[in-house]
């Protein structure tokens, strides 16, 4: 029986899959077309969702985007057999899928299962060398897992990008009866999806990283501290838990291995501060998300005051790759001191959106054009915005910058999760640049003044200055108030929102009304 | 006892305090349980919650009121939430705002006259490859302009 898939993830789904999906399987019975309906994960070409795919002896032939409306003729042009000349002939016939340009150049590492399998088939995760990583690291001691996660050189792609392997030694070094692993899975930075995927069409992934983390360094107690806006990824990761702990992958005597991992989902409430991994903390404990000092670290007093690691989505579910195939294997791919690959996310106004993992050093212009086919619009790209709401906005003059983390840094711009969101040549920055006080204002949580009363403050300004009053010592209230945040916030939410307004107001000071002069002095 | 909530409400919510009372942690899904079932957390069962958690009232009246997505009111039949991030005011979202405040009669924070939708903000949906994007109760739209919205809702909400 021939096989035809339809994506399940939320943003097909958002394009209409689930008709696409029903109406396929009522031409079939209707039509008497013997088919077997697969619900795979979305392969991350947007612009072409919902995507259906047909298996062939030659590979997935891919048809899209399929409307309800198209299903009638597709039927007609016989395309379950996908590679006879009259389905090739149908308008929305795309050829092997592999053979796309999107995804061809792609190095899909923590990505490499996505939209491949049936994202709650754990037979489907075991076949495409799902549990190799645990496997391996079942016959390793803790201390030889987190070398291997430390020698690959990952580091948090939540955005902080610091060495996930330094962060595991601390919690296994430090001397408790109970330590935790907490997913921080609140990914609420616009511009970004990567996470979301990840937990909707390869859950597995992420249940199998977090084992191993908490095998590695002696937490029996999983979190997975989901925002409240997933819910597609709430269902998914309840019902590969549930099959996990059936499989013996998870609860009591992992695998024979005398190991102990329990994990749960716990709903996040729409807080965008709980990303911040104190205040995430502070939320899963079952109070009010203030972010706490540091120190003490939270690998060493973290939930309920015990050793815990706090990871993203994207660093957990990259280390069954890693201890699968090695830490060579991973550290192979990036440059500098950025190893590995980045699950990019292109957003916004382009016109091909979706997902591209590749190794760090491919620069924004090959994302934006080659990849992205420049704006949705039709328009000039004017700026973009890359690693979410609190990421510096670009000029067209910094797109020859490599996805690295520290080319961003040198350019007072950050990499972040990987998000970038493009802007055509109508965006008004100054707008933007009030915005990103207005979103810090709604979302701080209220514990450090310069967040509490500077992004207000920051709303104020931005508009008197849009206004033009008093305007050149309004922009040095702007700069002032901003090295304030700056430096005297407790994370990086108020600490960072001066990088979206700054950015603007530098790159961009003609929508400021400043001529380049003026906002250079 | 509050007299707006039924019987079997006040059944509901005292099972979920019972199955969350010595969960670590427990507040917050125990808010979700009674806010998925009721539709809000009625500021009359804070005492009761704070009791069996072993908080003040102040401190539950204070989670509740921290995270945006938990209200102590109830609000319309269905709730209709508009992205407003930067990925979907690249694509016009400033735009479809505005008309769906007009076509609704509503602002943000406020339920239409019939009380069957209440409009709110959102932060990103994660759904930035398809800009602009709305939430209707708990399924994602995108690519989305007033009058699609307004086909949705009449098909949601009034089908």
């Amino acid at each position: 029986m021939v096989k035809v898939y339809v994506p399940i993830d939320s943003t097909a789904l958002s394009l209409g899959a689930e008709r696409t999906a029903k109406k396929i399987m009522q031409e079939a019975q209707a039509r008497g077309v013997e088919i077997t309906l697969v619900r795979n994960g979305s392969r991350g070409l947007f612009w072409l969702e919902p995507l259906v795919e047909v298996e062939t002896a030659q590979g997935r032939v891919a048809f899209g985007p399929v409307q309800p409306s198209d299903v009638a003729g597709l039927f007609d042009a016989g395309f379950t057999q996908a590679q006879a000349d009259k389905a090739k002939a149908h308008p929305l016939y795309l050829g092997l899928t592999d053979e796309l340009a999107w995804l061809k150049k792609q190095q899909r590492l923590t990505f490499a299962r996505v939209g491949i399998t049936d994202p709650l088939s754990l037979e489907d995760y075991l076949a495409h060398d799902g549990y190799q990583g645990l496997k391996n690291a079942l016959a390793m001691s803790g201390a030889d897992i987190v070398k291997a996660v430390t020698d690959s050189g990952l580091r948090g792609r939540g955005g902080a990008a610091f060495p996930t392997g330094i962060k595991w030694n601390t919690v296994l070094n430090a001397p408790a009866e109970q330590k935790y692993v907490v997913c921080n899975a609140d990914e609420g930075d616009s511009g970004t999806y990567s996470d979301r995927m990840i937990m909707e069409d390869d859950p597995f992934v992420l249940i199998e990283g977090m084992t191993i983390a908490g095998i590695a360094v002696g937490a029996t107690q999983g979190y997975i501290y989901l925002r409240s806006e997933y819910p597609h990824a709430l269902k998914t990761l309840n019902e590969a838990i549930r099959k996990a702990n059936l499989a013996g992958y998870l609860g009591e005597n992992i695998q024979g291995s005398g190991h102990t991992f329990h994990l749960e989902v716990r709903r996040a409430a729409g807080a965008y501060v709980c990303g911040e991994e104190t205040s995430l903390l502070e939320s899963l404990e079952g109070k009010r998300g203030l972010v706490r000092f540091k120190p003490p670290l939270p690998a060493i007093e973290g939930l309920f005051g015990k050793p815990t690691i706090v990871n993203n989505v994207i660093s957990l579910a990259t280390v069954p790759i890693i201890l699968d195939k090695g830490a060579q294997y991973y550290a192979d791919y990036g440059m500098g001191r950025s190893r590995g690959t980045l699950p990019i996310q292109l957003a916004g106004n382009l016109k091909q959106t979706g997902l591209v993992e590749l190794a760090f050093g491919a620069t924004l212009r090959e994302l934006l054009y080659d990849y992205g086919g420049g704006a949705a619009s039709g328009r000039p790209i004017r700026a973009v915005q890359v690693g979410g709401p609190l990421g510096a906005y670009l000029p067209e003059s910094q797109f020859d910058t490599p996805l690295d983390y520290e080319a961003f840094t040198k350019i007072w711009a950050v990499l972040g999760h990987g998000g970038i969101v493009a802007f055509d040549d109508t965006v008004d920055m100054a707008k933007m640049a009030r915005y990103a006080f207005e979103f810090c204002a709604v979302e701080s949580c209220g514990k450090c003044t310069p967040c509490r009363i500077g992004s207000t403050r920051g709303v104020e300004v931005m508009d008197k200055i849009v206004l033009g009053k008093n305007h050149p010592q309004n922009v040095q209230l702007l700069r002032d108030l901003s090295d304030t945040m700056l430096n005297g916030s407790l994370c990086a939410l108020g600490g960072m929102t001066p990088y979206p307004v700054l950015s603007a107001l530098n790159h961009f000071p003609e929508d400021f009304g400043l001529s380049n002069k003026e906002a250079a002095a | 006892m509050d007299n707006t909530l039924s019987h079997e409400q006040h059944v509901q919510i005292q099972a979920h305090i019972q199955a969350h009372q010595h969960v670590p942690g427990g507040l917050m899904p125990l808010l979700h349980a009674i806010q998925d079932d009721i539709g809000y957390v009625p500021e009359s069962v804070y005492p009761e919650i704070a009791k069996a958690l072993a908080l003040s009232v102040a401190e539950v009246h204070g989670v509740v009121s921290f995270y945006h997505h938990f209200r102590s009111h109830p609000i319309g039949k269905h709730v209709l939430q508009v992205c407003r991030a930067e990925s979907c005011q690249s694509m016009g979202s400033a735009k479809l705002e505005a008309e769906l405040k007009a076509k609704l009669g509503v602002d943000y924070h406020q339920t239409t006259a019939d009380g069957n939708l209440t409009l709110l903000p959102v932060y990103c949906l994660g759904n930035c490859g398809c800009s602009p994007a709305v939430m209707l109760d708990d399924e994602v739209y995108g690519r989305m302009s007033a009058d699609k919205v307004t086909a949705l809702i009449s098909e949601v909400c009034h089908g």
